[in-house]
């Protein structure tokens, strides 16, 4: 198994309210899987990516990578497994400004102790491969939001990670260059990465194979994906629910904010 | 190791005008504290290159007790005591006379101050009265011209010689000897100019004084006070006995606290004592400038974490263990502190040229050891809270960071 969550949950601590964010949730992901991850705001799927990307440590409950548990990894360690193991695509880029994207792209074989001679001449091959081949000199800002995210995909397959964990990948972009990313992950699929992809929008999550659905911190789906129409009617189901959550979550914020407010007036 | 630091490298090159207005702080505290010290250290080889070209067998008797036996200065009092005419010839005659077996020769050198004037121009100088025997004394030739003679003494001849510095001043490229110059009114006739010997001790430059016969100047000025004997001991005398003579001689003209003796060695300590305060003190006074510039430096690495919290996080998310985070910082602000260092010496180096017609000053190689080592000390010193704060950033909060 490459990735597996036993009972792990994450809970945050606001005031004197503990909010479970993560509950239990247990969870097996094979080799060549391509997930999509839906659920209303509040509904767990953000901290699920961190604690499964392992940038976060779970409250409680066991994380197995390539059926090692790597649980109690302190952050050195997660650090050189993040950077073995793990690409990370983000919503907004996350690219260095004022960088090339040659050497944005070869910013994780910098922490892999890569030379800069092979580094450079891998982060082109894989410029290559998502089609950026004649752009390797140009900084984010000379790049389109579609591109700087392909600079982005580069830059999380260089170290040839077992995992992709993919956050709202078109979220930020135009529906041509969303197509273009959404193109560029099926066929890396296709090649057999694993990809994690957090979403909300139910088109983007019909090119994964596998839909799993959050709510309150708990799986509430968890099934094959058939087509579109589908996971849109599962996840309106899922969020009429969510909504209300999400308004208790907020009623329950502002008394924490409250409690704070009074508790510093209270110190002056 | 290798990446990091072009990491840091491009970071300051990234933010060229914040880099070098960071920098700005540390060059200016390196510049002045290396020239300011260049300066100090350069005047003391000069004093100390001085006092070698004097001879080592001198010894001094002054008028009041300006040096304390410690080698420190006596401060403003013992300066004016200094000032006193208490000292007289016979005084010296009478040391001469009864130590005979110990001391060779001395000479007493007065001062006055005045106008002199060739031609059109004028200068304010001061005037040595001295007897013949400078010239042995104070191994001083005439580099052109002739030394005058006891007899020019005696007989009050309006006869100078001058100063090289002064001779320039006066004269030009014309040749002074023969020429007559005026002097306080009273006309003189030049007859030698001395070579160059370079500054007195805490005056004007032996160079610019007008060395007058010693009657010839209580004649015809009006002496402020005998500044000192000058005393050559004998060859082969132990200098400390001589010095003891000397005293017992003077106690029984003058009062304990009237008059000093020193020689050569211990002029020179306390000269030395006192440039090297002075040296200490200006650089002291530089490094408060330095500090200046470290917090200058933690100042803005810490706008730079703060701004780069994204980048941070994005850098630990790939991969990056806090400690790689830490460092990049320390090496950034160690490089900002590093360079600001180096810019600050070459300054401090070209303004020691730059001044150096006028004054001597003198980079010296543990000055610029100093100052790379002190501002590469102040950049990790200053970046440490900045690269602590960096390092331990949580990498989902910097990601989520806006």
């Amino acid at each position: 198994m490459l990735l597996k969550l036993k009972s792990v949950s994450k809970h945050y601590q606001m005031g004197e309210t503990t909010i479970k964010a993560l509950n239990e949730v247990t969870l097996s992901i094979k080799e060549g899987e391509f997930i999509a991850i839906m659920g209303p705001s509040g509904s767990g799927k953000s901290t699920f990516l961190q604690v499964a990307s392992i940038l976060a440590q779970p409250t409680a409950g066991e994380i197995f990578i390539k059926d090692k548990d790597v649980t109690q990894y302190d952050e050195v360690e997660r650090s050189r497994l993040r950077n073995k193991e793990i690409g990370f695509i983000f919503q907004q880029f996350n690219l260095l400004p004022r960088t090339s994207a040659l050497d944005n792209v070869a910013l994780p074989l910098v922490y892999a102790k890569v030379g800069t001679k092979e580094r450079d001449e891998r982060a082109k091959a894989m410029l290559n491969k998502v089609g950026l081949g004649d752009r390797i000199k140009n900084t984010p800002a000379q790049l389109s939001g579609g591109q700087q995210q392909r600079v982005a995909v580069a830059r999380a397959l260089i170290n040839n990670p077992s995992i992709i964990f993919a956050d709202e990948p078109a979220g930020n972009l135009d529906s041509k260059s969303g197509e273009e990313i959404k193109r560029l992950l099926i066929d890396l699929n296709k090649e057999g990465k694993t990809i994690i992809m957090v979403t909300h929008e139910p088109d983007d999550a019909a090119i994964a194979k596998r839909l799993i659905m959050f709510k309150d911190g708990v799986i509430v789906d968890d099934s094959k994906i058939k087509g579109g129409k589908e996971i849109a009617a599962k996840s309106e189901k899922v969020a009429g629910n969510g909504e209300k959550v999400k308004a208790q979550l907020k009623s329950k914020k502002n008394k924490v904010e409250k409690l704070k407010r009074t508790k510093n007036k209270l110190k002056k | 190791m290798n990446d990091i630091f072009l990491v840091a490298l491009k970071a300051i090159w990234i933010n060229k005008v914040r880099s070098a207005l960071t920098m700005l702080g540390v060059i200016i505290g390196v510049g002045s504290v290396v020239l300011l010290t260049s300066i100090g250290t350069g005047l003391q080889s000069y004093v100390t290159d001085q006092f070698a070209s004097l001879g080592t067998n001198t010894i001094y008797v002054m008028p009041g007790t300006p040096f304390t036996e410690e080698g420190g200065f006596g401060g403003q009092e013992a300066m004016l005591e200094a000032m006193k005419p208490v000292l007289k010839e016979r005084h010296l005659r009478k040391v001469l006379r009864n130590n005979r077996d110990l001391l060779d020769d001395g000479l007493v050198m007065a001062v006055a101050t005045g106008k002199a004037k060739y031609g059109n121009t004028d200068e304010k100088v001061s005037f040595l009265g001295v007897t013949a025997n400078y010239e042995t004394i104070y191994h001083t030739v005439a580099e052109k011209g002739r030394w005058f003679t006891d007899v020019d003494n005696e007989k009050k001849k309006r006869v100078v010689l001058l100063g090289p510095t002064i001779a320039e001043d006066l004269f030009g490229k014309v040749d002074p000897i023969g020429k007559k110059i005026k002097l306080e009114s009273k006309t003189y006739k030049v007859i030698g100019i001395l070579e160059e010997k370079g500054g007195g001790f805490g005056g004007p430059s032996l160079d610019s004084y007008i060395y007058v016969p010693l009657e010839t100047l209580y004649d015809g000025f009006d002496v402020l006070y005998i500044d000192n004997f000058t005393i050559s001991a004998k060859e082969g005398v132990d200098i400390k006995e001589a010095i003891k003579a000397i005293e017992k001689t003077m106690l029984t003209e003058l009062d304990e606290d009237e008059f000093s003796v020193a020689d050569q060695a211990q002029l020179l300590e306390t000269i030395e004592g006192i440039l090297g305060m002075f040296t200490i003190a200006l650089g002291g006074i530089s490094a408060i400038s330095l500090v200046v510039g470290g917090i200058g430096i933690m100042n803005i690495m810490l706008v730079s974490v703060t701004e780069r919290t994204r980048e941070i996080g994005l850098r630990k998310a790939l991969g990056a263990t806090p400690n790689i985070i830490l460092v990049q910082f320390l090496i950034e602000s160690a490089l900002l502190s590093i360079i600001g260092g180096m810019i600050g010496l070459t300054l401090a180096y070209l303004g020691s040229l730059a001044i150096q017609p006028y004054f001597p000053a003198k980079v010296t190689g543990q000055a610029v050891v100093l100052a790379f080592g002190v501002s590469t000390a102040i950049g990790l010193f200053f970046g440490a809270a900045p690269a602590k704060k960096a390092a331990n950033l949580s990498p989902i909060e910097a990601l989520r960071y806006e």
